[in-house]
C-alpha cells in the first residue's frame, strides 16, 4: 500500500475524478490540459471539464479551490453533490458505507438520500439552491422532510434556530425568499445547507453577486458555523481573499486540472506554479 | 331511420373492439399488481370528448360483461346530466341491466364520490379522474414527476402541504386529497371530498381510477392500505358536518351538499342521492365513519 492509498483520517477522498462533456476518444485527456492551454479535445472537440482529480479532505477542514472561470472548480463540486455525473474515477465518502463504496455509482434514490442529510450546497446564484415559489421555511423544511422529519411543530422550531443563527429574521420565515434581498437569500441558502447538520459542505461562490459589507458579513458566518460546527468544507472561489480568509489548504485549477496544491498559506506566499504566480501577482 | 337494434348489430359489445377491450384490461391487471401506479394505456375514441368520463367508461366498457349491474354516479347522484348521458349510452352498447340500488350494483362508475354504502368483494368503482397526477401542482414537467414517482422522492409534496398548513393553519387540500398507497406510490384519490378518503383503504372492493384525457389509469386493489400524507402533529381530517342533519331525510353522518334557499336560509341535504332514499325509506345502509383525530 503506497502513500496515496493509505487511511490517514481522511472524510472524502477523490480518485481520478474526470468529467468529459461531448464524444471522448481515449487521447482527450492527454491532449488537453495546462501544458495545451486548453480544454477542448483537438480531435473530437470533446470538453474535458475536469480530469485526473486526486486529493483528500480530512474531517474539520476548509479545502479551497482556485482557478479562472472555465477551470472546472464548479464542475468539481457539482459532481462531487451528485448535480451532474462524472465520466470517471472514484469518490469514497465516510459516511456512506464507511468509505468503502465509490458514490459516484450509488443508484438516484440513495444519492438523493446522501445530498439531502450527509452534504450541503451553496450555490453563486440562490435560485439553484432555493425554490422562490415556496417559503424560506418551507425551503429549510424540504431538507427536513427529505431527511424523515414529519412533525411540522419541530421543523418549524429547527428552522427558526437556523435562520437566528444565520441573521435571518425569523419574523420573515414565512416569506418567499424572493421578497429577500441577495445577502438573506444567501443566508437563507446557508441556513438550507447545514439544516441535517451534514459533515461536508460545498460552497460555490457565494459572495461573489453581493457587495463588500454583505460579503464580509456572510464570510464571517460561514467560519463561524465552520467553527462551531467542526463542518468539513469544500470553498469554491476566484476570490483569492475569500479563499485565504476561509480555508486551510487550497487547490489550483486550470484548464481542468490541479495545477497546484498545499498549505494556503504557501500557495498564496510562495506559489510555485507559474498560473498560480500569475492569479496571486494579479490580486489587487 | 336507424333503429336500436342497427346500433346493437353496428358496434360491438361495449362499443370498444374486443382488441383494445384487452389492452385496457391488461393495463388494469398491471395497475391492480402495483397499487396506486399509474400505467399508461391507449384511451381509444370514445363518441363524447376526452375529458367528459371517457376514462371511466374505457374501464368500464373493458370490465362490463352482460349480467352486470351497472350503476353510475355523478357528484353523488344518480339523476345529474353527466350520470344519465353516459348510463345510457353504457345501457344502448351493453344491454346490461341497470340500477340506483348502489348494494345492487356490480359495477359502478362515479364522478366526485365514493358512495357512503360499504362496498362489497362483489363490486367494482370506476372513478372518473380528471388529473392522475399528484405531482403536477408541484412539477410541471412529467418526465420529472415520473422519475420523483420511480425514485419516491416526494419531499416536495410535502413542502407543499407544509406551506399550505403555514398559510392558512391546516392543510387546505379539500378534493383529490394525496394519499400514500401500500407504503409505495403517491397517489390522488380523484377529486373526491376528504370525506370519502378514509373509506379507500383496506375497502373489500376493487378501485379503478382512469384518466381519459391524460391517459393514465391506477388501482387500489381490495384490502390495500391508503394513508392520506400528515404529519406527525397535523393530522389528515374529514370535512366536519357537526350535527348537521339531512333536510329531505332528517339523518346525519353523511357528507352534505349546502343548498342555499333564498338569501337568507340555506339547507343541507345528503350528497349521495341513493343512500339518502334509503335512510328516508327508514333503512339506513352499514357506513364506515372516520372519526378525526383531536389534535
Amino acid at each position: 500500500m503506497n502513500y496515496q492509498d493509505s487511511d490517514n483520517g481522511w472524510l472524502l477522498r477523490v480518485r481520478n475524478l474526470t468529467k468529459i462533456y461531448g464524444d471522448p476518444i481515449s487521447n482527450s485527456i492527454q491532449y488537453t490540459g495546462p501544458a495545451h492551454g486548453t480544454n477542448i479535445c483537438p480531435e473530437t472537440d470533446a470538453i474535458v471539464a475536469c480530469a485526473e482529480i486526486n486529493f483528500d479532505l480530512y474531517p474539520g477542514e476548509v479545502l479551497g479551490v482556485v482557478g479562472e472561470s472555465g477551470s472546472g472548480k464548479s464542475t468539481l463540486v457539482q459532481l462531487l453533490y451528485f448535480d451532474q455525473m462524472a465520466t470517471g474515477g472514484e469518490v469514497h465518502f465516510k459516511a456512506i458505507d464507511e468509505g468503502k463504496t465509490n458514490i459516484v455509482t450509488l443508484s438516484n434514490q440513495r444519492k438523493r438520500q446522501a445530498r439531502s442529510s450527509l452534504m450541503g450546497m451553496v450555490y453563486q446564484n440562490p435560485r439553484d439552491g432555493l425554490n422562490f415559489n415556496f417559503s424560506a421555511g418551507g425551503n429549510i423544511a424540504e431538507k427536513l422532510l427529505m431527511a424523515g422529519n414529519f412533525h411540522v411543530g419541530r421543523i418549524r422550531e429547527r428552522a427558526s434556530f437556523l435562520l437566528e443563527k444565520t441573521e435571518v429574521p425569523v419574523k420573515r420565515m414565512d416569506n418567499t425568499p424572493a421578497t429577500f434581498s441577495g445577502g438573506m437569500q444567501q443566508r437563507v441558502q446557508i441556513s438550507k445547507a447545514i439544516a441535517n447538520n451534514p459533515p461536508l459542505l460545498f460552497l460555490d461562490e457565494v459572495t461573489s453577486g453581493l457587495d463588500v459589507s454583505v460579503q464580509a458579513k456572510v464570510l464571517d458566518l460561514i467560519r463561524h458555523l465552520q467553527r462551531e460546527l467542526g463542518v468539513s468544507m469544500i470553498v469554491v472561489s476566484h476570490d483569492l481573499a475569500v479563499i485565504r480568509m476561509l480555508t486551510d489548504r487550497t487547490l489550483v485549477m486550470k484548464n481542468g486540472r490541479i495545477v497546484e496544491s498545499g498549505l494556503t498559506d504557501q500557495i498564496l506566499q510562495d506559489p510555485q506554479h507559474p498560473y498560480t504566480q500569475l492569479l496571486v501577482s494579479s490580486l489587487l | 331511420m336507424i333503429t336500436e337494434s342497427k346500433f346493437q348489430q353496428t358496434y360491438n359489445f361495449g362499443f370498444i373492439d374486443e382488441s383494445t377491450k384487452k389492452e385496457i384490461r391488461r393495463k388494469l391487471l398491471k395497475a391492480v399488481a402495483i397499487p396506486g401506479y399509474q400505467v399508461p394505456y391507449s384511451s381509444p375514441e370514445m363518441p363524447i370528448a376526452r375529458g367528459w368520463g371517457t376514462g371511466g367508461l374505457h374501464a368500464t366498457l373493458s370490465l362490463i360483461g352482460p349480467e352486470d349491474i351497472f350503476k353510475i354516479i355523478d357528484q353523488g347522484s344518480d339523476a345529474s346530466v353527466n350520470a344519465c348521458n353516459l348510463r345510457d349510452f353504457v345501457k344502448r352498447m351493453t344491454n346490461c341491466r341497470t340500477t340506483f340500488d348502489t348494494a345492487e350494483a356490480t359495477l359502478i362508475q362515479t364522478r366526485h364520490r365514493k358512495p357512503e354504502e360499504i362496498l362489497t368483494d362483489k363490486q367494482i368503482i370506476v372513478f372518473q379522474v380528471p388529473q392522475p397526477e399528484p405531482l403536477r401542482s408541484v412539477e410541471r414537467y412529467e418526465f420529472k414527476t415520473r422519475l420523483m414517482h420511480a425514485e419516491a422522492d416526494y419531499a416536495k409534496m410535502w413542502v407543499s402541504l407544509y406551506e399550505s398548513y403555514v398559510k392558512f393553519g391546516a392543510i387546505m387540500q379539500g378534493a383529490g386529497y394525496p394519499v400514500r398507497v401500500n407504503g409505495r406510490y403517491i397517489m390522488t384519490p380523484s377529486p373526491i371530498p376528504r370525506w370519502d378518503v378514509p373509506n379507500l383503504s383496506m375497502a373489500p372492493c376493487l378501485h379503478v381510477f382512469s384518466a381519459g384525457r391524460e391517459k393514465r389509469l391506477h388501482c387500489v386493489p381490495p384490502f390495500t392500505k391508503v394513508e392520506p400524507l400528515e404529519f406527525e402533529d397535523v393530522k389528515f381530517h374529514v370535512e366536519d358536518f357537526g350535527a348537521i342533519t339531512c333536510a329531505a331525510s332528517g339523518g346525519d353522518k353523511a357528507f352534505m351538499d349546502e343548498i342555499y334557499e333564498s338569501e337568507t336560509s340555506r339547507k343541507f341535504v345528503m350528497n349521495d342521492s341513493n343512500f339518502m332514499d334509503k335512510v328516508r325509506s327508514g333503512t339506513r345502509p352499514p357506513q364506515r365513519l372516520f372519526t378525526n383525530p383531536t389534535v
